[in-house]
């Protein structure tokens, strides 16, 4: 057990975590917080993908102490956001969304690609997201609904 | 209420609602993380479970051990064979084959052997390590040829028990490792090919590939006072109800499932995979049970087929085709599952959409001791057209004509037979393939080491058409649309509020579409095969017109009228000038408050028993054209574009459409590209990470990825409505190994690795060069 102090959604946290807890069960069993899904549990999938500090990580992988003195934002914490609704505004004109398995871990990556990387081209976004897969789509709308966040053709 | 299966045409009552692609209902929700799976479902009580499984590909299980499991910290309950001795604790929906857990042998490297529930999972994995298992191991059979082969090693012993719901007739008997053989014959095949001038003729190789469905196989089952509850990640609610009630001795009233939204199935959620043992184990505990498939469990719960095949082509000199001859050995690993459907259908795609004077089709479905084979996708075409589309090149590559010109030629034309006694062919292929070859750019200028290809075939879609749907008026007008129809990702409950707005003339807003529970949602059979477009909505089409008429009838009372003269637009019936809103007339029949009008739909088989020799409902077209650039040095393939055709009698939502394509098409590409699940020589799964078992990203896009809709009117569903969506997969595997061989490398193995490609170019280079092309410039 570990004390961990973290900032989730904007709110604080502070309390034991077992040392080997995964961030993905911390966030989905302790907090509820159940946008961040499971699927491949090797950091390949991008399914369960938070932002720690701003930046994407795959919480699968990731301990939940190592969060201690960090803030973390999943998907439920962004839905206020105006990059959020741009976002949405974005996917729902392409139809980028299907099972929605995978679509909230694509938000937290674009949001994360939005904020550091505002001038990226077509090209680099195409490589950046290839961290997210998604089996249904065949990602044509979401590269397009991801470049129309972002203001990229 | 109308039954049988009717094409209407094109007309509409006026809703404006089909033909647009207005917000998918469940996009937002989606978007926010709030949209709800069996995963993120708790029930109060509930516990973990966690399956031990085989190390072993055959073995006879001598003894389990359990009492220290037992006694671990958390744990409720462990299951084994043991414990279901009261009951017929086999399932297979097609061939009654599997026991929910091993009872005293094991068949393939991965087979549940026992399973644990306890409070936390992680209680319930150290409890797993606990268990010990003797094991007496025996000779396996991990690849079609040994199983084939062997006089011994067989891995069923028991007669075959025909499954509740195969829809194939009387199975056959059991031969060796063979548990199902399908095929046809017309002409004289030999004949055939004594007389012809061209042969093609080879064998060719299919790897076994798994689903990925995002989502794991995931299951909440609560066995209690005789009842059974589950909240299933699966795409058939009522065919797992039905199997469920066979195995547990319960009624179907007393088994309920419900389904919320699926993270992809693609087929491996389809019949009953995790339910049995879930619901075995909740059983044993007394209390629910959750059971979350890791990635590699769900590896070894389903995969599509892999496929050894011979084929052979006879054609004239002046390229009259002949006759077709077709081997095919699927192999189904170690219990039937949907083997002997997709044996069918691989079977029915042998012959590829052509008029042949001969043909003999020969299917085998063959048990290995690897993990089961299901339903993937566009399952028996995927396999077959890559195969017998390459013949078809060669032998017009032989016959010195142009291959799409080739095809129009031979192509099958609207009303031929496609099979003897099914349903003739019901599309226009010639159309659909033109407009796939013109996107490409078919007949321009070559361009050294890139190479064109196209493909046809046809998939029997539609599985057995019996669907039912509920629609509700309520009070102000709303309506609730209940179909049972599983919401996987392509969009069923936007399609359906769709088609019920479009009847009923009302804004989509106004219409929703819940999650399925069989206790409340009516029955329908499936979703897969393409079917729900077609045979559900086909459903809601219907039950909404009854809320229609039933709207006109008390309307026509009011204004003292006759119903036929009535007309019902803008969510209101009208007569002249005077018009009653549908909250009004709700009100006018009932009084008060109001009640509700409600509609009932129904689909079934329009004669016959909508058996598979009987079908399909409609053939689903598969037809698609890429472009490929090979580097001769390293064998790597590129994909530069691509374009496939959903020809889908009328698109519903066009961009529902074209998504479903375009997700067919990245499947096909790692179909023919990479997507391969590599077993080593004691049957265990050697990539069973996505680490390893690469499926296609971002990057793998191809530069120009087109959909074409065609829509002509022509489908059984509503509006001429028909089903897509698998297609895709199909076509654009046989377009990319085409298109291969247009650049000079036919190959007969897939996937297309680079290594595969490049000792191809090595073994064609030591023979002397390049097979014949249409000119000196295909060659590299």
């Amino acid at each position: 057990m570990s004390r961990v102090k973290t900032v989730v959604n904007g709110r604080q946290f502070e309390g034991e975590i077992e040392d080997n807890t995964l961030l993905l069960d911390f966030v989905r069993d302790e907090l509820g917080l159940t946008g961040t899904k499971r699927s491949c549990e090797v950091q390949v999938c991008g399914a369960c993908t938070v932002l720690v500090d701003g930046r994407p990580v795959s919480s699968c992988c990731f301990l939940a102490v190592d969060v201690d003195s960090s803030s973390i934002e999943t998907i439920e914490g962004i839905v206020d956001t105006e990059f959020f609704e741009r976002a949405s505004a974005a996917f729902l004109s392409h139809a980028a969304v299907q099972c929605g398995f995978c679509t909230p871990g694509f938000v937290l990556t674009l949001k994360w690609i939005a904020e550091s990387q505002p001038g990226i081209s077509g090209e680099s976004l195409r490589g950046q997201l290839r961290g997210n897969l998604c089996r249904c789509t065949g990602y044509k709308a979401i590269l397009e609904a991801a470049g129309l966040t972002l203001g990229v053709s | 209420m109308t039954t049988g299966l009717l094409v209407e045409g094109l007309e509409t009552i006026g809703g404006h609602a089909v033909g647009a692609s207005p917000e998918r209902v469940d996009a937002r929700v989606k978007l926010s993380g709030r949209a709800e799976f069996v995963g993120d479902m708790e029930v109060a009580g509930m516990v973990h479970g966690k399956v031990l499984r085989s190390p072993y590909a055959h073995a006879i299980i001598r003894s389990i051990d359990t009492s220290v499991a037992e006694e671990m910290p958390g744990v409720v309950g462990v299951l084994t064979a043991a414990d279901l001795r009261d009951i017929d604790a086999f399932y297979g929906h097609a061939i009654r084959d599997r026991p929910v857990v091993a009872d005293e042998r094991v068949r393939f490297v991965g087979e549940p052997v026992a399973a644990v529930a306890a409070l936390t999972e992680t209680q319930a994995e150290e409890a797993l390590r606990r268990i010990s298992v003797d094991y007496e191991v025996l000779p396996s059979v991990v690849t079609i040829e040994t199983a084939i082969a062997s006089e011994t090693t067989h891995i069923h012993t028991k007669p075959n028990r025909n499954g509740f719901a195969h829809g194939l007739g009387t199975l056959p008997e059991r031969e060796g490792n063979v548990c199902f053989r399908y095929g046809f014959k017309r002409g004289d095949v030999d004949e055939a090919f004594a007389n012809a001038d061209i042969i093609v003729e080879d064998q060719y190789w299919f790897p076994g590939v798994y689903q990925y469905s995002m989502e794991t196989h995931t299951v909440i089952a609560h066995h209690q006072d005789e009842e059974i509850t589950m909240w299933a990640a699966c795409q058939h609610p009522y065919l797992v109800r039905a199997e469920i009630a066979e195995v547990f001795g319960v009624a179907l009233d007393k088994v309920r499932v419900i389904v919320p939204y699926l993270g992809g199935g693609f087929g491996s959620k389809s019949y009953t995979k995790m339910e049995p043992i879930t619901v075995a184990l909740s059983r044993k505990a007394g209390r629910p049970v959750k059971l979350v498939n890791r990635v590699d469990e769900s590896m070894v719960t389903t995969r599509r087929h892999g496929m050894t095949a011979r084929m052979r082509t006879a054609a004239t000199a002046s390229g009259d085709l002949l006759g077709r001859d077709v081997e095919i050995w699927l192999d189904t690993g170690a219990y039937a599952d949907n083997g002997p459907r997709v044996t069918a259908t691989a079977g029915d795609a042998g012959p590829g959409p052509y008029r042949w004077p001969s043909i003999r089709v020969n299917a085998h479905c063959v048990y290995t001791n690897t993990p089961p084979s299901g339903s993937y996708r566009a399952f028996g075409a995927t396999h077959l057209q890559w195969i017998g589309e390459s013949q078809i090149d060669e032998v017009s590559r032989r016959v010195g004509s142009d291959p799409l010109e080739f095809r129009y030629r031979h192509l099958l034309q609207r009303g031929e037979e496609v099979r003897p006694g099914g349903k003739p062919l019901d599309a226009d292929l010639i159309g659909d393939v033109r407009r796939a070859a013109a996107a490409v750019g078919w007949g321009r200028e070559r361009i050294r080491g890139r190479g064109l290809g196209v493909s046809v075939g046809l998939l029997a879609a539609g599985a057995h058409p019996v669907s039912m749907a509920t629609v509700r008026m309520e009070a102000d007008g709303t309506v609730a649309v209940m179909v049972a129809s599983t919401e996987m990702g392509q969009g069923t409950r936007t399609v359906m509020s769709q088609i019920a707005a479009e009847v009923l003339a009302i804004p989509m807003d106004r219409v929703r579409v819940d999650a399925t529970d069989t206790r409340f949602t009516p029955y329908d059979r499936s979703t897969g095969a393409s079917r729900s477009t077609t045979v559900a909505g086909k459903a809601v089409q219907r039950a909404a017109t009854s809320v229609v008429e039933s709207l006109k009838e008390t309307a026509a009372i009011a204004f003292g009228v006759d119903p036929e003269d009535v007309t019902a637009t803008d969510g209101a019936v009208h007569y002249d000038d005077r018009s009653l809103t549908y909250p009004e007339i709700v009100k006018h029949r009932f009084g008060l408050v109001g009640g509700e009008i409600t509609g009932h739909g129904e689909v079934k088989p329009e004669g016959g028993s909508g058996s598979y020799a009987e079908g399909p409902v409609f053939w689903e077209v598969c037809v698609a054209a890429a472009e490929v650039a090979v580097d001769r040095a390293t064998g790597k393939v590129d994909v530069l574009q691509t374009a496939s055709v959903a020809d889908v009698g009328r698109a519903i939502n066009p961009a529902l459409v074209e998504r479903q394509d375009e997700g067919g098409t990245l499947q096909g590409l790692g179909n023919a590209l990479f997507e391969e699940m590599r077993f080593s020589g004691d049957g265990s799964i050697l990539n069973d990470t996505l680490l390893d078992y690469r499926v296609p990203t971002t990057e793998d896009v191809p530069v120009k990825m087109l959909t074409i809709v065609v829509e002509n009117g022509d489908g059984p569903g509503p509006f001429g409505a028909k089903g897509c969506g698998e297609g895709a997969l199909a076509a654009i595997p046989a377009a990319v190994v085409n298109a291969l061989a247009d650049a000079g490398v036919p190959m007969r193995e897939l996937p297309l690795t680079p290594e595969r490609v490049w000792r191809r170019i090595q073994e064609i280079e030591s023979n002397g060069g390049f097979a014949p092309a249409p000119s000196p410039e295909a060659e590299l």
